[in-house]
């Protein structure tokens, strides 16, 4: 379909088909839920933190192709990185996800940040409405993340 | 398909002229809410350019002309819905406010601890919320009727479970499954419990002959903008004696007879319930919006969506057979031509984003229904929803378009 390639990456369908690290983790592992209420889709994420370094990290609930594409990636590029590189890679994507500081100005991109596959969701700013679906579980993360 | 006239139709709508990519619109979300055709248009900017001023309140011949415009809007609702009194219908912002306005009004000063409000699964929240405001605020309790595999009320057991229910709550049409139900049998079977039947008319007045007295209702609440009229006020009609009995809602100006010191004297019906500046200009585009409603005639409307329904239905289901899941009644007598489908497991936002593509303009969501999501076993359907200007082109653009969710998530 013409004028969706940008959307629908290869990777993003890959992810959406076969998500990584799908399943919970008990507790002491801290666990957030977030809502998307323009959808009623949900996100479970579980994060297991240790020494300061992502133990380990679980996603669960249900939703479009590009929350739990988004979900899945993230939950790879976090697994086993210490939290102050994990809250630089939330920053960096919320501002290819055009998200203003918490001034509302634009952010900076750090570019010593990697996005990696992450790159591939950068179609979605096309779409101001899927916005909030690739962002969902990285708030639910921060959520999760100021419960640890 | 000869009832309706509907590339005619069509052309009284500008926004359906319109392009979008080269291509024309496809609009299928007249259940979320309707568009416009220029009669309407032109009655709110020939009002406020020739005839705006305020109601009810100044002695001058402009005002007057206004306020007889603004209470002629008022009698066409009445006629339309076939009310008694003009005065029973009740000006609001939309159906939400209207539903809230019984909840607050005439159930705050009815329903107290261990009551039974009696609500459907297939309730919009606008009529579930505003009562489990109740249950926070007053300990009463509300018991839900459930739904047949098909998307109807199931009602083996409503008289149990109308068993000392104060107030009857339930949708005349789903918003999300299309399902009409049996609202004159409802109302009765509250009232031999000693309920109240309250009716979120909503999804049914914009597409169906609208009989309250017929019905036996006691309360119904609808939205002027799903019905060709524009957003930002609804209608509740309620029966005189109870309309009279309640204290009011929003205290204010418009609303009082006298003020003093001491307290207040409300207004008669209907201003008592019509607090401040009302929705002028929106009432005459409504009563503008029922105009062009009667010319086709609501029988006619009916019949036309019937027609519309049947034939997605026929399409919907030869073309994909089991990858596609319509949801709720699929008789064409006891549902409208709203739709709720599952397509090969294609969430709904997915789904469509792809129909976008070709300007097919569906919503993807809860529908303000998350209970009915629940028991469906979904977080979100995509709906198409038609209506008086909509085709059987547009079901085949649906059909169509399909077909290339497939070719990307297949």
């Amino acid at each position: 379909m013409p004028g969706l390639e940008d959307l629908y990456r290869e990777i993003i369908l890959d992810h959406h088909r076969t998500p990584r690290n799908r399943g919970e983790l008990p507790p002491p592992a801290a666990h957030a839920v977030g809502h998307n209420p323009l959808c009623g889709d949900e996100i479970d994420v579980y994060v297991q933190v240790a020494n300061g370094v992502i133990a380990d990290v679980k996603v669960g609930g249900s939703g479009c192709s590009i929350s739990q594409s988004s979900a899945s990636m993230m939950s790879q590029a976090i697994k086993g990185k210490p939290l102050p590189d994990v809250l630089a890679l939330v920053r960096r994507f919320k501002g290819m996800m055009s998200i203003p500081d918490e001034d509302g100005n634009p952010m900076e991109p750090d570019l010593t940040v990697k996005l990696g596959d992450l790159e591939a969701l950068q179609g979605v700013v096309k779409y101001p409405v899927r916005i909030k679906c690739a962002t969902l579980s990285w708030n639910t993360l921060l959520d999760a993340l100021a419960q640890s | 398909m000869t009832t309706l006239d509907v590339a005619a139709i069509k052309r009284q709508f500008p926004l359906l002229q319109r392009e979008l990519n080269g291509m024309p619109l496809v609009y299928l979300d007249s259940a979320n809410t309707s568009q416009k055709p220029q009669v309407v248009i032109d009655s709110m900017s020939t009002f406020m350019e020739r005839a705006y001023s305020p109601i009810n309140r100044s002695a001058y011949q402009l005002a007057a002309e206004a306020t007889d415009a603004y209470e002629g809007a008022r009698v066409k609702v009445q006629r339309f819905v076939n009310a008694r009194r003009a005065h029973e219908i009740i000006f609001t912002k939309n159906a939400t406010e209207a539903l809230n306005l019984v909840a607050y009004a005439w159930g705050r000063a009815n329903l107290h601890e261990g009551d039974v409000v009696l609500l459907t699964h297939m309730e919009h929240h606008a009529n579930i919320v505003p009562w489990q405001m109740l249950v926070q605020e007053r300990g009463i309790v509300v018991r839900w009727v459930p739904l047949t595999a098909d998307g109807q009320l199931d009602l083996a057991t409503l008289p149990q479970l109308l068993e000392g229910a104060k107030v009857f709550g339930f949708t005349a049409m789903s918003n999300v499954m299309g399902t009409i139900t049996p609202v004159q049998q409802l109302c009765s079977a509250a009232h031999q419990a000693g309920a109240l039947a309250v009716v979120d008319a909503c999804q049914y007045v914009p597409h169906n002959v609208t009989d309250v007295q017929a019905w036996g209702a006691d309360f119904i609440a609808f939205s002027s903008h799903k019905m060709c009229g524009p957003t930002g006020i609804g209608v509740l009609w309620g029966r005189e004696e109870l309309l009279q009995a309640m204290p009011p809602f929003l205290g204010g100006g418009n609303m009082i007879a006298d003020v003093r010191l001491d307290g207040f004297t409300c207004a008669e019906l209907p201003a008592k319930f019509e607090a401040g500046t009302p929705p002028i200009t929106e009432a005459i585009g409504l009563g503008a919006a029922i105009d062009f409603l009667c010319e086709l005639g609501m029988a006619n409307v009916r019949r036309h969506e019937i027609e519309i329904a049947g034939y997605a239905l026929r399409t919907l289901n030869e073309r994909f057979g089991s990858d596609i899941r319509l949801h709720g009644p699929c008789n064409v007598e006891v549902r409208g031509a709203t739709f709720s489908l599952e397509f090969r497991g294609i969430h709904p936002h997915d789904l469509s984003q792809v129909l976008d593509q070709t300007n097919v303009c569906v919503r993807a969501g809860h529908h303000c229904a998350k209970p009915l999501m629940r028991e469906l076993g979904v977080n979100a359907t995509a709906r198409a929803s038609f209506y008086l200007y909509n085709d059987t082109h547009d079901v085949d653009m649906l059909a169509d378009a399909l077909d290339s969710a497939s070719d990307i998530f297949g």
